[in-house]
């Protein structure tokens, strides 16, 4: 059996893909990811095994974005305690006390302005928000002034201004803990830190700190490290902390145009055609 | 009077023989007598523009959080019972759908304006249509009868106020014109819907599922079948509960009592 697999689809970082997988599978040609991230793969590791790789990068920007965006407006209008005080037996409350904060208008940093950052910029636009950007390298001026958005050389720069924080990169040795305790105090205490990255870009522990301390205002995760998180660990009672199960990509329509494009990258492998979303070991 | 207290009545305003001025706070005025405060000589204000984008975004929020089960999500992901999360468990997209707006007044018509960004198609039904611009500036369609509305719709989002014509406007009939797999937001008043209607309705899955910012009444009683549902977010009425919108929605407030106190022209002033 062994021998028939040339293609694996990997779901889910499923199956896991190691040394031992890949001597057992001498006629393996390509992995096909489903989603963006890689960094759960060791891409030198498959390449010294002459196996291709590729990610499926465009199916996954219209839901990753709108998942940025929901978790953005659900912690500043504090949706999710806002439903538990609606349905919550004789729970008395005050109206008068229970505020969240304003979206429009207010100033979005987006860092990681790629397909995801670029859409968020788009949506975040017809909110009137403004928007900053710090990114590797800076994007065109036609493509900033389509979504109005104002280019941060220094990350600081964005989180010393931004509202909201949203955090849209890949998760690298240099991205890892990008945001960490230091970041975090230059960020405003009323701003909102919202992540659909990868958990490991924060620094979680730091992250546990400011927020009970008022260090920044609310944190909005669709990824964690490990996700799911221990049962008994403190961001999971935090009240100022929404944390939805990786759920960036979960429509019907993104898992059907990701297993589109994964065939796509398949079948050009096997086929020995130039594979449209190829990954190389950088 | 901020959240319809106090209530007022014939009783209230025979005590008070020099009120002059009600400021209410928010757009809508459904829980006041225009006519009893006439008769009487009080003036009345509201306080109509400064809620309208925190109350769009907040229908935003709502129609996101529903599509990607936003709060179902939540649960999940702190539940003590959660030992892995499911690869089958999606939610809906927003781009390539159709969100069909019932009123296309301030709030509308700024909802539009947002939901535009998200590639979503978009009918509307209004009292009278918008002119060209406003529309095409959104890529909004006319529909005439709201009945052609209801059957295109992925998502309806109800923006109107409440008056004696929109009293239940969406009813079991309109529920079941709707799609099977339609979502019902409602950011104008609990009364506008025949909440009974919307309980079987979801209960039998003539809709997908339903996100309300408000009931009637509000709250709702602690035994009511809607606090059950899961395909049901309930929010305790916080369209324009944002620090900055109530601090000049009591601004506007306080300047219309000022004006009504002094005798001069009322901004916000309600006839």
């Amino acid at each position: 059996m062994s021998k028939k697999v040339q293609a694996i689809y990997l779901w889910w970082h499923k199956p896991v893909i190691d040394q031992e997988l890949l001597q057992s599978l001498p006629n393996l040609k390509v992995i096909a990811n489903s989603g963006v991230g890689m960094d759960h793969l060791d891409l030198k590791l498959v390449a010294s095994f002459g196996v291709k790789m590729a990610n499926a990068p465009n199916a996954v920007s219209s839901s990753t974005a709108d998942t940025g965006m929901g978790l953005l407006l659900a912690s500043a209008r504090r949706l999710v305690e806002g439903y538990h005080i609606a349905i919550s037996a004789g729970m008395e409350y005050c109206e008068a006390d229970f505020l969240g904060v304003e979206v429009t208008g207010a100033t979005l940093g987006i860092i990681g302005m790629g397909n995801i950052g670029y859409k968020i910029a788009l949506g975040a636009k017809a909110f009137e928000m403004n928007i900053l950007y710090h990114n590797r390298t800076r994007r065109k001026e036609q493509e900033e002034q389509a979504v109005g958005a104002t280019y941060c050389e220094k990350m600081d720069s964005l989180l010393q201004r931004a509202d909201f924080v949203m955090v849209v990169v890949s998760l690298t040795p240099q991205t890892h803990k990008l945001i960490g305790k230091r970041e975090m105090e230059l960020m405003k205490p009323t701003a909102t830190l919202i992540n659909i990255s990868r958990g490991a870009v924060i620094d979680q522990e730091a992250l546990v700190t400011a927020l009970q301390t008022g260090v920044i205002r609310a944190a909005a995760l669709d990824v964690t490290y490990p996700g799911p998180l221990p049962r008994d660990h403190t961001l999971l009672k935090l009240k100022n902390v929404i944390i939805t199960p990786h759920l960036g990509i979960k429509t019907d329509k993104a898992t059907y145009m990701i297993t589109e494009e994964a065939v796509e990258n398949i079948l050009a492998a096997l086929n020995g055609l130039p594979i449209p979303s190829e990954v190389l070991p950088s | 009077m901020w959240y319809h207290k106090p209530v007022i009545n014939e009783e209230l305003l025979q005590s008070l023989p020099n009120l002059k001025i009600v400021a209410s706070s928010g757009v809508g005025i459904d829980h006041l007598d225009p006519n009893l405060l006439s008769r009487y000589g009080v003036k009345l204000s509201n306080t109509p523009f400064v809620v309208s984008t925190d109350t769009a975004d907040l229908g935003m929020a709502l129609m996101l959080a529903s599509s990607r089960r936003l709060v179902e999500g939540y649960q999940m992901a702190v539940s003590p019972d959660t030992e892995y999360f499911p690869a089958d468990w999606l939610g809906a997209e927003l781009s390539g759908a159709t969100l069909g707006i019932v009123g296309m007044g301030t709030i509308g018509y700024k909802v539009a304006e947002r939901a535009k960004a998200f590639e979503m198609k978009i009918l509307y039904h209004n009292r009278n249509q918008r002119n060209k611009e406003e529309e095409s500036a959104v890529g909004a369609i006319y529909c005439k009868k709201i009945e052609d509305l209801l059957h295109q719709s992925d998502f309806v989002l109800l923006s109107v106020n409440l008056t004696a014509q929109t009293h239940k406007l969406i009813g079991k009939r309109e529920l079941e014109l709707m799609k099977p797999t339609a979502t019902l937001i409602n950011i104008s008043r609990g009364l506008v819907v025949d909440q009974d209607a919307l309980v079987e309705a979801l209960h039998n899955k003539v809709i997908k599922a339903a996100a309300l910012d408000v009931t009637y009444p509000e709250p709702l009683p602690r035994d009511h079948p809607l606090l059950k549902l899961k395909n049901v977010i309930i929010t305790p009425h916080i369209g324009s509960a944002t620090k900055k919108t109530r601090r000049l929605m009591m601004e506007n407030m306080t300047e219309s009592i000022q004006a009504g106190l002094t005798g001069l022209p009322i901004p916000n002033e309600v006839l």
